[in-house]
């Protein structure tokens, strides 16, 4: 299972903070946002694709070549505004 | 080096925050700290309140590795980070970066490197109340430029 994170615009675009999912494989970062797409349809395709859009592995920023394994947590969010 | 990261909804008091601070260590011949605060007004626009969110748990070890890059880079003797999160009204204050060194410059220079970092690095998302409705705010180019000088 791989816990999918969403923060700030995206969770109320989506209507949700995150959501457990099971891969029927291993894949890229690109690979299992394009899977998350396909099953969920064009509201996820408007914030995976965002064109800021950051993403996370395991509480790291990574990009699309970072693999996804079973046990991971995953999180997109738009670009950050603290301080 | 004593380095403390707290991510927190209570305000802070910077006068005993910066007494903690300075106890690391007697070599202490500067403190440099930096306070952000809730304008009442962005973009021309009145803002009524703020709610800040974060990402529990990447957000301390974000601001982690950014007071750990500072440490690299600077002599420093110990640094406080508090950041806080929820519902901030105009005038209250947002975050607190303090950092201590035997002397001023490497104080001055690594508490600006944090909150130069902590703005374009560490997940924290605006959100702000005004007369248009609750609107996210939108990352700022001259923050990406503002941490790019220090590479």
């Amino acid at each position: 299972m791989v816990k999918v994170l969403f923060f700030a615009s995206y969770r109320e675009a989506l209507g949700l903070p995150e959501v457990a999912v099971t891969m029927p494989h291993n894949m890229s970062l690109a690979e299992f946002k394009q899977w998350l797409i396909t099953e969920n349809g064009d509201s996820w395709q408007a914030v995976l694709n965002a064109p800021n859009s950051v993403q996370a592995v395991n509480q790291t920023v990574a990009d699309d070549d970072q693999p996804v394994v079973d046990g991971d947590e995953v999180a997109f969010f738009p670009p950050v505004t603290g301080g | 080096m004593a380095f403390e990261v707290r991510v927190q909804t209570a305000d802070f008091d910077v006068s005993s925050e910066l007494a903690l601070l300075r106890q690391h260590s007697l070599q202490t011949g500067a403190v440099v700290n930096f306070v952000g605060t809730v304008r009442d007004v962005n973009h021309g626009q009145a803002v009524a309140s703020m709610e800040l969110e974060h990402y529990p748990g990447m957000t301390e070890k974000a601001i982690s590795d950014i007071v750990s890059q500072a440490k690299q880079r600077w002599q420093l003797l110990a640094a406080t980070v508090i950041h806080r999160v929820g519902l901030l009204q105009p005038g209250e204050q947002i975050v607190l970066v303090a950092v201590s060194s035997k002397h001023r410059g490497e104080a001055f220079q690594a508490c600006e490197f944090i909150m130069d970092f902590l703005k374009t690095q560490a997940p924290f998302w605006k959100k702000e109340q005004t007369e248009q409705g609750a609107q996210w705010v939108d990352a700022r180019e001259s923050d990406g430029e503002a941490a790019k000088r220090w590479q």
